[in-house]
């Protein structure tokens, strides 16, 4: 089989499920049980940190619950 | 010791500047390399005034600060680039209404055939992309927690960038273009910025990789997927062999259709990943910001990036309806635009519910209206685009004005209006302002900038619809009715239309920099209070 043909059978079957199976695994682990607690914590972040750096000590405070 | 490397390198680029001056085989590359050679020289005695003297020591707090310096000075770019990008559209518009405006005594360089890249490279790349590496710079350092990665090499980003930009501006007007749209610069220049774009990724990927946060922010992502996609598509578009070292002039390894394929896999993939994407990683941070409240749904904005990554890069084909191109590809094209509906109108409708519960702010705070006005032709032109990749419209739409009014209502609508709300946010913020000099002013620029957009998208759809009918007229013996000269003199009042248009949105320009101007230079405009005796 030439290239083209394989590249091109090669796309159009086993890329195609592995591209689509990604994107559901993807999609249900962002509605795994647990996230929301997560989501809720990273969706504050442009609300932490506005004027300075976090220093180290207080890295990851607050975030223990996440 | 890194300041005597650095004074080699540059010698070597001051010796290699000069002879490509002096053997240059045409006008652009011999001016870039004076050009080159000039910013050689300015740098050159730049670092030797510094090698051998004490290292003056950076404070320990000033180094835990997050670095500043280089969004500022991309604030102030992406507001001047845009002001001289809307400038040189206008103009153009109005030389396609009255082409004796393309003067005699400018040929061949005020020609529209090379103000016009000039228009696109200044508005997308100078404007855009100025505003997309301040405001991610800005944004990666707030939801890492962390100051920029790298050191200088924010600067050397921010700097080079900009080079870039005057070597593709100036390489159009003297004639140097590989005619790839949006793609234009020629070969020197392409690898010019393709040094720039990996430190650009190692600044951003090395501040995300030091993070203090545990969680990359979504607008980091979308931010992310921009820099590497960019990288990829430049990269292969930009395949080419310099016919000589000391000429611009270079043969593209790909030919026909292939090369066509490629080129369009390149031009929607850089409005995919440069003009959405990347642009969607502000609105992630601003519009929260702006609004006071987290985004609607974090979980949407994960499938709503992941959706977009992986449907856009297929969307290219839909340029070549009706080419040489298999049938099965442009069909490919169309149905992944299609489908690109949905997370183009879940990112939108992200957007938008962010603003629940604050949505009073509409009528109080003229940033906030930018940003809903800004997703709302989003959403349009993301309805408008999957629409036109239809094979069936796009045999009507194709090479008419149709097109143009679509690009722009994304263009100035969605990427215009979401940076000039950015630039609103950024300013007071960056200079130590409480707010902006007027806020009045934002008002009228929202106006001004809508009324604009709405003259440009409504007199290119009615002169592109007009074009498609006339082009495909046929009479009763099944010739065709009207010349092309007849479209072009029947399009005569709205392209008046819409240079007005287009002199609305630039005078929107004009005041907003007016307005970041005097924020800048200080201190918030007092207003009388009205009947209170003087004392």
């Amino acid at each position: 089989m030439d290239t083209y043909s394989f590249l091109r059978q090669l796309a159009d079957s086993w890329v195609l499920l592995a591209m689509f199976a990604f994107f559901f695994g993807v999609v249900l682990w962002a509605f795994r049980p647990g996230s929301r607690s997560m989501h809720d914590d990273i969706s504050q972040a442009p609300f932490r940190n506005e004027d300075r750096p976090a220093n180290d000590a207080e890295q990851l405070k607050g975030q223990d619950n996440g | 010791m890194l300041n005597y490397i650095k004074l080699i390198l540059l010698g070597g680029v001051i010796l290699f500047a000069a002879l490509a001056a002096n053997w240059a085989h045409d006008l652009a590359y011999q001016v870039h390399a004076l050009l080159i050679l000039a910013v050689g020289i300015f740098m050159f005695i730049r670092v030797l005034r510094q090698t051998d003297e004490p290292v003056v020591a950076v404070s320990a707090d000033a180094a835990a600060d997050y670095m500043d310096g280089p969004v500022r000075y991309g604030v102030i770019a992406t507001a001047l680039w845009g002001v001289v990008g809307f400038l040189v559209g206008t103009f153009i518009a109005f030389q396609l209404a009255f082409p004796v405006l393309n003067f005699d005594w400018a040929q061949p360089f005020g020609n529209f055939g090379r103000l016009r890249p000039l228009h696109t490279s200044a508005v997308i790349f100078a404007f855009g992309g100025n505003g997309l590496i301040a405001t991610s710079f800005y944004i990666v350092q707030r939801t890492s927690a962390q100051r920029l990665w790298g050191g200088n090499l924010a600067w050397f980003v921010f700097w080079g960038y900009n080079l870039f930009i005057v070597l593709a501006a100036t390489g159009y007007l003297l004639g140097a273009t590989q005619s790839k749209e949006y793609a234009e610069p020629e070969w020197y220049v392409d690898i010019w910025l393709t040094i720039v774009w990996v430190a650009y990724l190692a600044v951003f990927l090395g501040t995300i990789l030091t993070r203090k946060e545990r969680h990359i922010y979504v607008a980091n992502w979308f931010f992310l997927s921009f820099i590497v996609t960019i990288a990829m598509l430049h990269l292969v578009n930009n395949l080419s062999i310099p016919v000589s070292i000391w000429g611009s002039k270079s043969v593209q390894v790909f030919s026909g259709v292939q090369d066509a394929m490629t080129q369009w896999w390149y031009g929607h993939n850089a409005v995919g990943f440069f003009l959405t994407a990347g642009f969607l990683g502000m609105m992630y941070y601003f519009v929260p910001k702006q609004a006071g409240r987290p985004v609607y749904s974090y979980k949407l904005s994960i499938i709503h990036f992941w959706a977009l990554i992986f449907l856009y890069i297929w969307a290219g084909p839909h340029h070549l309806h009706y080419t040489a191109l298999p049938d099965w590809a442009s069909t490919l094209g169309m149905v992944f635009s299609i489908v690109l509906w949905m997370p183009s109108w879940g990112g939108m409708i992200n957007g938008l519910m962010t603003l629940q519960g604050a949505w009073d702010k509409l009528r109080t705070d003229p940033i906030i209206r930018l940003m809903v006005a800004s997703l709302a032709f989003y959403g349009m032109s993301t309805f408008e685009g999957p629409m036109m990749s239809i094979r069936a419209v796009n045999s009507l739409s194709h090479y008419t004005d149709w097109t143009i009014g679509h690009v722009h209502s994304g263009a100035l609508g969605w990427n215009g209006m979401i940076t000039f709300a950015a630039l609103y946010f950024l300013t007071p913020k960056l200079w130590g302002r409480e707010k902006m000099y007027s806020v009045s002013a934002i008002n009228t620029h929202f106006w001004l900038a809508t009324i604009g957009i709405v003259l440009y998208a409504s007199s290119m759809w009615v002169s592109g619809i007009m074009e498609g009918l006339m082009w495909r007229e046929v009479d009763a013996q099944g010739f065709l009715v009207n010349s092309f000269a007849d479209t072009v003199s029947a399009k005569f009042p709205m392209n008046v239309v819409r240079g007005l248009g287009g002199v609305l949105y630039l005078a929107g320009g004009l005041i907003m920099v007016w307005n970041m101007w005097m924020t800048i230079r200080g201190g918030v405009k007092v207003t009388a209070p009205v009947g209170v005796a003087a004392e």
